[in-house]
């Protein structure tokens, strides 16, 4: 096999420290990497050989653990899944859109989280079983319904992407609405009822304006497009169901 | 100094961390949990084990199998009594899981599916394809906030436990947003802060792997346990040392030299089973401490493929076909594709060892208890010890969830017992002392080290003297490099000096961690003058029982190397054997 390619790459990079700067500003290094290399090792060159104080969070450099999501050119991507073979020798990285700038790189991303717990992202069970009586059934098929949903990693860069959460921040947001999704789709699930109360709303589905940036960043496929698609739909069913069918059970 | 009254606190929000604080919330609800961790929980490094967690639920199999496979696996360093309690309650723990939510794959009928793992003489591994502990973390997470005694510290990097009168009665920790110093004041305390992977250079370890919670309980002085049995898992990309999952080969994979064969054969573990027709405990799947051995071998005869990262073999997953490998290993096809731009459904990809876990941590005994009262430890940063001498692939993920329960259940029972607080102005002195230990660093201004130079001073020496195979004269050396690492350390200057998400001082406290662990391992290494599952001695070939049938124990010191204990395995129904892979016999 040939040697390994080497770059000389211009990483410019947004700084931003609240103890000291009154304003986001950019900084450039000179890099050198290897072409198989992802953005997120050309930070830890910044970081370890040329400045310690950049800040910015990275884990498992296997786009696993959703840590490194920021703006690439522009893009929100993983760090670790931005290969530097796809851009030329000037690369551009910020914080995440649509999240206030903690650090440099780092963002504050409570809203996230809060939004994520208020769906209630958790079975409720349809039925009470002792754990003596073993496991719920639940075929391959059904299994497949909702498993696409359960990749979300929780990088936000859906939150980076969407034009609307950008817009009315309490827009409950695409990761959060697909994950009560997919345990509404659970075969085992019993609580979409209470979960609609959260999504159904304003704040929930009826504020996504299908504009499916969403999906187009997301590192693990899950379509939260798709998702929120599916809860407006059904959503409607119910009003129908409701309103004008009030003996039909939902 | 904020105090942050609470009964339980627990160091790490892991798999481990997650199911401790789960199991409290549930046992009584009015327990307050601070739930520490120096990343948002689902950052945990639970999230990139890929292939499954061990448990017993199929009627071909049964729990003595369970047994005998885990202390045979662990070249007889096991506890017997910590695994017979593993084993017991793994079925139930998995399950439990199941009734969370997780997304376990399937058989037809809609039970729980199961698939083949290295060193396992029955198929009992449960997988969420190839991100079960993706799964399971996620899983554990979204439970958690169903309970709001919960009380979550995300990015809090734990500093220092408090010990007063004889007992852990909390801990200091660093919000790291802000660089405000936090005195938790706790009943008890549980670390369940991981594995220290990261001294190592070649690690499928996250960068949060750094020992911390470990040094945490090694610096409060209670004992680190095994520390010199370090785990190499045997099929990691060569470029990054991203894990490629034991599943590739449960489901079939091959492993090849450059030469087309299958090389494992020449080492205890043939004769050769069909392609494609893996067979249970030998080949391709016997134990993963065997196979980096094997790796080694090939090296030494120049049997390797010739790469740009170095010598390799190769792993063949061509004959799984593409339908196969989509639906049980994805994620493994996905990181073949993406980080060395080759498709496991066309072509062979190049792998080698790379250092995975860490079979030692703080001692407990089977209850999850450290010699200290009032800390309890579970997960990777414990060493109870189910795994011995060489973990088995997929009990590590069941053992944060019974050991992280177990771990809780004890913690509860040590507030029952009630005992008294110190006084809070000695609990504020030492949380005091933390908090200018922290400032020493901000204030040093003169240092000449710098943190990503004895980083790498460090990782070069575990690499080239504390690998898969290790020599009496390569431990001295660098024993006595970690020991100078550990003095220049004393001479680090921080750059960053904002309080702001310093990760410069992060990064400092994570180097410290790690140097003290990797004294352990050296040190234990050194003294240890057997071979026995993970530790193998060019210099001392054979395992020796009548000498060393024993668990090391590491005593920190603050400037000194550690005292090295000898503690009795507890034996209870299997006596020290030979660890057969080959396939002759069955």
């Amino acid at each position: 096999m040939s040697e390994l390619q080497k770059r000389q790459i211009q990483l410019e990079v947004l700084r931003y420290n609240p103890e000291t700067d009154t304003a986001p500003r950019y900084q450039t290094y000179s890099v050198p990497c290897l072409n198989e290399w992802v953005v997120l090792d050309a930070l830890n060159y910044v970081k370890d050989h040329i400045d310690p104080t950049l800040s910015y969070r990275w884990s498992c450099h296997m786009a696993v653990c959703g840590s490194c999501g920021m703006m690439v050119n522009g893009e929100p991507k993983l760090a670790c899944k931005a290969f530097i073979h796809e851009y030329g020798d000037q690369i551009k990285v910020e914080p995440m859109a649509n999240f206030p700038i903690e650090r440099d790189l780092v963002t504050t991303v409570e809203d996230f989280i809060t939004k994520l717990a208020s769906v209630k992202p958790y079975l409720i069970p349809k039925s009470d079983q002792p754990i003596s009586a073993g496991e719920f059934k639940q075929t391959p098929a059904e299994l497949k319904k909702f498993k696409q949903y359960t990749l979300c990693i929780n990088c936000m860069l859906c939150y980076a992407a969407c034009p609307q959460y950008g817009l009315v921040p309490e827009f409950l947001g695409p990761a959060a609405i697909s994950m009560a999704h997919r345990y509404n789709q659970d075969s085992r699930d019993g609580g979409r009822d209470q979960r609609q109360e959260v999504i159904a709303t304003d704040e929930g589905v009826w504020e996504c304006s299908f504009v499916g940036a969403c999906s187009e960043v997301c590192p693990k496929h899950v379509d939260p497009a798709g998702a929120l698609q599916q809860v407006k739909v059904a959503s409607t069913i119910d009003w129908y169901k409701e309103h004008l069918m009030p003996w039909v059970k939902k | 100094m904020e105090i942050i009254k609470t009964d339980v606190a627990i160091v790490g929000a892991g798999g481990a961390g997650l199911r401790a604080a789960i199991a409290l919330a549930e046992a009584d609800p009015k327990l307050r949990i601070a739930l520490i961790s120096k990343v948002y929980p689902m950052r945990s490094h639970t999230c990139a084990a890929e292939g499954g967690a061990a448990g017993v639920i199929k009627s071909d199999d049964s729990l003595d199998l369970h047994f005998n496979d885990t202390v045979g696996g662990g070249d007889w360093l096991s506890d017997q009594d910590a695994v017979e309690y593993f084993i017991n309650e793994a079925p139930k723990e998995l399950t439990q899981l199941e009734h969370w939510g997780c997304p376990w794959s399937r058989e037809p009928n809609g039970s729980v599916a199961v698939r083949p793992f290295g060193g396992m003489k029955i198929k009992r591994t449960w997988f969420a394809a190839d991100k079960s502990g993706f799964h399971i973390l996620h899983t554990l997470f979204q439970t958690s906030l169903k309970y709001p005694s919960i009380q979550r510290f995300d990015e809090y990097y734990a500093t220092d436990l408090l010990v007063e009168d004889g007992r852990c009665q909390g801990l200091t920790a660093l919000e790291i947003r802000n660089g405000e110093m936090k005195q938790f004041q706790a009943g008890a305390v549980i670390i369940a802060a991981g594995g220290g992977g990261k001294m190592f250079p070649f690690t499928t370890n996250g960068n949060i792997k750094t020992g911390d919670g470990m040094a945490l309980a090694y610096r409060a002085g209670t004992p680190l346990k095994d520390m010199e049995f370090v785990q190499y898992h045997p099929t990691g990309l060569p470029n990054n040392g991203i894990l490629l999952t034991e599943g590739c080969r449960g489901e079939g994979g091959i492993l090849l030299n450059k030469d087309g064969r299958r090389y494992l054969q020449d080492y205890g573990m043939g004769p050769e089973t069909p392609v494609g027709q893996p067979v249970l405990k030998t080949m391709e799947l016997g134990p993963r401490d065997r196979l980096s051995q094997a790796f080694w071998g090939e090296q030494q005869k120049g049997n390797t493929v010739k790469t740009p990262w170095g010598d390799c073999v190769l792993l063949d997953m061509r004959h799984l076909g593409e339908k196969k490998i989509d639906e049980r290993l994805p994620l493994v096809r996905d990181l073949c594709i993406s980080y060395l731009g080759k498709d496991p459904v066309k072509e062979p990809i190049p792998i080698r060892p790379v250092v995975h876990y860490m079979m030692g941590g703080i001692h407990t005994d089977v209850q999850a208890a450290t010699r200290l009262p009032g800390l309890f430890a579970a997960g990777e940063c414990a060493c109870v010890s189910i795994n011995g001498a060489n973990r088995l692939g997929s009990n590590s993920l069941t053992e944060l969830l019974v050991f992280g329960r177990r771990a809780a259940l004890s913690a509860m029972a040590h507030l029952q017992s009630n005992p008294t607080p110190s006084s809070d102005a000695a609990l504020a002195a030492k949380a005091k002392a933390s908090q200018n230990r922290i400032q020493a660093l901000f204030d040093k201004s003169d240092g000449t080290e710098s943190i990503a130079g004895l980083r790498q001073e460090m990782m070069d020496t575990m690499e080239a003297n504390v690998g898969i195979y290790r020599t009496g004269e390569g431990l001295a050396a660098a024993c006595e490099k970690i020991s100078e690492l550990r003095r220049r350390y004393a001479n680090i200057t921080l750059t960053d000096k904002s309080r702001v998400y310093n990760t410069d001082l992060m990064q400092a406290l994570e180097l410290g961690s790690m140097l003290d662990c990797a004294e352990a391992v050296t040190v234990g290494a050194r003294d240890r003058k057997e071979s026995r599952g993970a530790h193998q001695r060019l210099d001392f070939t054979a395992r020796d029982d009548e000498n060393l049938l024993k668990h090391s124990l590491a005593h920190y010191h603050p400037t000194e190397p550690p005292r090295i204990e000898y503690l009795d395995v507890v034996i209870t129904k299997s006596q020290p054997g030979i660890r057969d892979y080959s396939g002759a016999k069955k």
